[in-house]
C-alpha cells in the first residue's frame, strides 16, 4: 500500500509534470504516437475491411492474416524492427501498426457485413451506384461497428505504446524503463496508473462516439427486435379506399 | 412493352434458372409470374432491370435491348418493390420515398412534395413521413415500398412477392389497393408470386412457370381454369380440387354456387 501511496504522490507532485521529460510532455507524446499509429493503420485496414465486407470476398484470407498478426508478440516484432531500422520511432510505430491492423480490419468488415444483404440489394435495384451503396447505405449503417474496431485498436495501441520508449525517448513508457533502471517503483507504478487512466478515458470517448454515430432508425430497429419498443401501431387505411376493399 | 426473347439463365454450376423464355408483357397491364420456388420467376423479373443478366437471349423494353442500357440508369427508370420492403433502416419514411428522385437529380423540394403526395396515394398518413421503417407495421412498410417504387414516376413497376411477408388480412387489403392504384396509374406491372389466387386476382395476364424456368402456360386467368395446358397446370391452379369445381344449387328460389363438398361459394347474379 505504501508503494501505491508513493505512486500517487509521484503523480501529484507538480515538479514531475513540467519540462521536456515531464509527465505532461510524455503524455502528449504518448497520445501523439498512438494517434499516428491509428491513422496509419486505419488508412491501410479500413478500406480493405470495407471492401471485404462490401464484396463478401476475401474474408477467409483476412481472418487468416489478422489471426496471424494477432499471434505476433509485439515486443519480439519491435526488437526485430529495431535491429533492422535502428533506434528511433520508426520501429515502434511499425510494430504498433501491425498490432492495430487486426481489430480495425475486423471492425470494418464486420460493420459492412452487418448490413442486411436485402437492404443492399434493394439499394442496388433502385439504381444506386456501388460507391453510393457504400457511402449512403453500408457505411452509415455499419459505422458503429467500424468505430468499435477503432475503439479496440486504440485501447491496445495506447496500452502497448509504452514499448515505444524501448527504442525512442518518447511516451509514458520512458518512466517505466527509467524507473526499472533506477529502481524507482513509485514512478513505474505512477506511469502505469496514468496509462490505465488514459486508456479508460479514450475508451470512454470512443464509446460515446459509437453511440453518436448510430443512426436513429438503426437503433429503433435494434430495440424493436429485442422487444423493448412499445407495441407497434397500425393506422387504419385511408377511408377513400373502402370502395375497393373486400366486402 | 417488355419482351423476352429466348431468355436463358444458366449458372456456372450448370443450374438452369430460366430456360428459353419467350414472353411479351403488354404495356399498362399487370402480368403475374407465378410458380413454385426454383421456377425462375424472380430471376426473370430481375432481368428486366438488369439485376440479373441472361446468359442467352435478350430482354427488350419498347424495342431496346436492356443489355445496351447502363444498368444504373435503367434501374432508376424502373420501380422496384420487394418482399421485405427493402427500406433503408437509417432513413425516415419520407427520405426513403425520395431516394430515387434525389438520385436522378430532382430538386429536394420537388421530391419532397411528390413523396408526400405518394404517401397519401398509397394510403399512409402524413404523420408517418418522419418515422423510421422500424416504427411501422409490416403492411405500412410495404405501402412505403410501393410509394418508393412509384416515386420517380416509372412506366414499369416490378414487384417481387411484395405481399408475401404480411398477414392474410393485410395482404388482402394491399392487393385491393394495388388494383385501385393500377386502375388510377396504369403502369406496366410485372408481379411475382407463388400464390395462384393472388395471380388470378391481380393479373391481366398470368404466366405459370415450373422448375427450370420454363413457361407452362400463359394467358388470361380464366383460361387456366377453362383449358389448363396439362396436369401440372390443373394441379397448380387447383382445378382438380374441390374448391375450384363449382356447381349450382337451387336454394330458396335463388341459384347458389357451391363447391364439390356443397360448401357455398357465392350467389349467381340473374
Amino acid at each position: 500500500m505504501n508503494l501505491f501511496a508513493d505512486a500517487i504522490a509521484w503523480l501529484l507532485d507538480p515538479a514531475n509534470w513540467g519540462g521536456p521529460s515531464g509527465i505532461s510532455a510524455r503524455l502528449l507524446q504518448h497520445l501523439a504516437v498512438s494517434a499516428v499509429v491509428l491513422v496509419i493503420a486505419a488508412v491501410i485496414a479500413l478500406p480493405i475491411g470495407g471492401l471485404i465486407g462490401h464484396t463478401g470476398r476475401g474474408k477467409q484470407l483476412a481472418v487468416m492474416v489478422s489471426g496471424g498478426l494477432r499471434a505476433l508478440p509485439t515486443l519480439g516484432v519491435l526488437t526485430l524492427f529495431g535491429l533492422w531500422l535502428g533506434i528511433g520511432l520508426r520501429a515502434p510505430v511499425l510494430a504498433l501498426v501491425i498490432l492495430a491492423i487486426p481489430p480495425l480490419l475486423a471492425g470494418a468488415y464486420a460493420g459492412f457485413e452487418s448490413v442486411d444483404r436485402r437492404t443492399v440489394d434493394a439499394a442496388r435495384a433502385m439504381g444506386m451506384r456501388e460507391t453510393q451503396i457504400v457511402g449512403k447505405v453500408e457505411l452509415p449503417i455499419g459505422l458503429p461497428i467500424v468505430v468499435g474496431g477503432i475503439r479496440s485498436a486504440a485501447l491496445q495501441v495506447i496500452a502497448t505504446a509504452m514499448l515505444a520508449a524501448y527504442l525512442a525517448d518518447v511516451g509514458l513508457g520512458r518512466f517505466i524503463f527509467e524507473g526499472l533502471k533506477t529502481r524507482d517503483y513509485a514512478q513505474m507504478l505512477g506511469a502505469s496508473l496514468l496509462v490505465i487512466l488514459l486508456a479508460l478515458v479514450v475508451d470512454g470517448a470512443f464509446a460515446l462516439l459509437q453511440r453518436l454515430v448510430t443512426p436513429t432508425g438503426v437503433r429503433l430497429a435494434r430495440s424493436a427486435r429485442t422487444g423493448t419498443e412499445p407495441a407497434r401501431k397500425r393506422t387504419p387505411a385511408r377511408r377513400t379506399i373502402t370502395e375497393g376493399n373486400p366486402v | 412493352m417488355i419482351e423476352f426473347r429466348g431468355v436463358t439463365k444458366q449458372y456456372p454450376d450448370g443450374t438452369v434458372a430460366v430456360g428459353g423464355v419467350d414472353l411479351v408483357v403488354p404495356p399498362r397491364t399487370t402480368t403475374v409470374l407465378v410458380g413454385t420456388s426454383g421456377s425462375g420467376k424472380t430471376t426473370l423479373l430481375r432481368m428486366i432491370n438488369r439485376m440479373v443478366d441472361p446468359t442467352d437471349g435478350a430482354v427488350l423494353i419498347d424495342g431496346t435491348d436492356v443489355a445496351t442500357v447502363d444498368p444504373v440508369r435503367l434501374r432508376r427508370s424502373i420501380g422496384y418493390v420487394m418482399q421485405n420492403s427493402g427500406l433503408l433502416p437509417h432513413r425516415t419514411v419520407l427520405d426513403n420515398v425520395m431516394t430515387v428522385p434525389l438520385l436522378k437529380g430532382t430538386r429536394r423540394q420537388t421530391a419532397r412534395a411528390r413523396a408526400m403526395e405518394l404517401l397519401e396515394t398509397v394510403g399512409l398518413d402524413a404523420s408517418l413521413a418522419q418515422k423510421y421503417p422500424a416504427q411501422l407495421s409490416g403492411g405500412q412498410q410495404q405501402r412505403v415500398g410501393v410509394a418508393r417504387g412509384l416515386a420517380a414516376d416509372p412506366n414499369i413497376l416490378l414487384m417481387d412477392e411484395p405481399f408475401g411477408a404480411v398477414d392474410p388480412l393485410v395482404r388482402q387489403e394491399l392487393q385491393q389497393e394495388l388494383r385501385r392504384l393500377q386502375r388510377e396509374l396504369g403502369k406496366t406491372v410485372v408481379f411475382v408470386t407463388h400464390d395462384i389466387d393472388e395471380a388470378f386476382l391481380l393479373g391481366d395476364q398470368v404466366v405459370l412457370l415450373r422448375t427450370g424456368g420454363r413457361v407452362v402456360q400463359s394467358g388470361e386467368p380464366a383460361e387456366f381454369l377453362a383449358s389448363p395446358a396439362d396436369d401440372f397446370v390443373s394441379g397448380f391452379v387447383g382445378a382438380d380440387r374441390g374448391r375450384r369445381r363449382l356447381r349450382l344449387e337451387e336454394v330458396g328460389g335463388r341459384r347458389v354456387v357451391v363447391d364439390e363438398d356443397g360448401r357455398p361459394a357465392g350467389v349467381l347474379e340473374p
